[in-house]
C-alpha cells in the first residue's frame, strides 16, 4: 500500500497530506514532483494536494492539469488506481477532465477560510467507506475559488448518478445550496467519477486529521482508504 | 511570417462572474447609475510564426483547445494581424 503526494510549484499542503498519511494513517506516503512523468512503482493512491499551483495563473489549476505528472495520473485512474485531490487538487482534477464541472470564485467574493460542516452523501466509495451515510462531519475549507459549477442538465446528471460524495450542511443535518459557505451549485463540496476511484473536494481532510488541529473527522477518509487498499472494503 | 493574435476570453451567459458583479457594485457607488451589468474577461496577446494567416489561425485555435479557454465556461475569441 503505497500513496503518492504530488508536489506542483506553488502547492502548500503536500506536507501537510503527507503527514496525514505517513504519520497519522499509516499509509506510506512518498512526494512526486509535478515534471515527473511516471508514477513511483506501486502507487495505489496519488494525492493531488492544495496550494496555488503554478500561481493559479489563468485559471485555478490549468497549468498543472497539462503537467507531466498528470499523464501518469490519468493511465492510473483508468487501471482503477486511487485519486485525490483536495482543494487546489480539486480544481486541477476538473481542468484535467479526470472530474467533471468547473470551480469558480466564490459567490460572496471573499477567500473563505472557516470550518465546515459537510454531510457525507455515500458510504460505498473508497474513500469513505468508514463513515455512515449520512453523516456529519468537520473539514475546514480555506479558498477563494470554490463554487462548483457545472450546466443544469449535467448537474442532473450528476445527481442521478450519485457522483455528490460531500454536501454542505448544517448541525441539523440538513444539506444543499443553502449551506453552501461559497455558492457552490446543490451544496455539492465534494464528487467521484462514474467509477468512484477519482475524487476531489474542496474542505481539507488532512486538516482535521488530529486533535492539535481542533478534529479528527478527516481521519475516516484515510481509514477508508486503507481499508479499501487492504482489500477489506472492497 | 510573424503574426500577432488576441484571443478574448469571456465567461459564458449564465456563468457567474463575481469580478464583474464587484466592479458593478464599485461603479454604481461611484455614482454611474446608468450601468446595468459588467463582465470582466481576459486578453491574450501571442506572437507566433505561421507560414500563412490560416495556418496561424488554425494554430491558435489549438492553442485555446489545449489551454487557454476552459469550453464549458468560456468562449474564445480570436483576432489576427501580420506584423511582419
Amino acid at each position: 500500500m503505497n500513496a503518492s503526494v504530488v508536489v506542483f510549484p506553488g502547492s502548500n499542503c503536500d506536507r501537510d497530506v503527507l503527514h496525514a498519511l505517513g504519520k497519522i494513517a499509516g499509509i506510506p506516503a512518498a512526494p512526486v514532483w509535478h515534471k515527473d512523468s511516471v508514477l513511483p512503482e506501486g502507487t495505489d493512491l496519488v494525492v493531488l494536494p492544495g496550494g496555488f499551483s503554478y500561481g493559479d495563473y489563468l485559471r485555478c489549476g490549468a497549468m498543472a492539469a497539462r503537467s507531466p505528472i498528470i499523464r501518469a495520473v490519468r493511465e492510473h485512474a483508468p487501471r482503477g488506481g486511487l485519486v485525490l485531490g483536495i482543494c487546489n487538487g480539486f480544481q486541477v482534477l476538473t481542468e484535467a477532465g479526470l472530474l467533471p464541472g468547473a470551480l469558480l470564485a466564490n459567490s460572496n467574493l471573499e477567500f473563505i477560510c472557516s470550518p465546515c460542516l459537510l454531510r457525507v452523501e455515500r458510504s460505498d466509495t473508497p474513500f469513505t467507506n468508514a463513515y455512515p451515510e449520512g453523516a456529519l462531519v468537520q473539514f475546514p475549507i480555506a479558498h477563494h475559488e470554490g463554487l462548483y459549477f457545472l450546466p443544469k442538465e449535467e448537474l442532473e446528471k450528476l445527481e442521478d448518478n450519485r457522483q455528490v460524495v460531500f454536501r454542505y450542511a448544517a448541525a441539523n443535518g440538513e444539506a444543499g445550496a443553502a449551506y453552501s459557505p461559497n455558492g457552490s451549485l446543490n451544496g455539492i463540496a465534494g464528487i467521484v467519477n462514474l467509477r468512484g476511484n477519482v475524487l476531489g473536494l474542496m474542505p481539507h481532510p488532512e486538516r482535521a486529521s488530529e486533535k492539535l488541529l481542533g478534529g479528527t473527522d478527516g481521519l475516516g477518509m484515510w481509514n477508508s482508504i486503507k481499508s479499501w487498499l487492504e482489500g477489506g472494503a472492497r | 511570417m510573424k503574426f500577432r493574435a488576441r484571443v478574448l476570453v469571456s465567461l459564458k451567459e449564465g456563468v457567474l462572474d463575481t469580478q464583474g458583479k464587484a466592479v458593478l457594485v464599485s461603479l454604481k457607488n461611484l455614482g454611474f447609475d446608468v450601468v446595468d451589468e459588467v463582465r470582466i474577461g481576459k486578453s491574450i496577446e501571442i506572437v507566433l510564426s505561421a507560414d500563412s494567416m490560416a495556418e496561424a489561425e488554425q494554430k491558435v485555435e489549438s492553442m485555446c483547445e489545449a489551454l487557454l479557454v476552459n469550453p464549458l465556461i468560456e468562449t474564445g475569441r480570436t483576432s489576427l494581424e501580420a506584423i511582419g
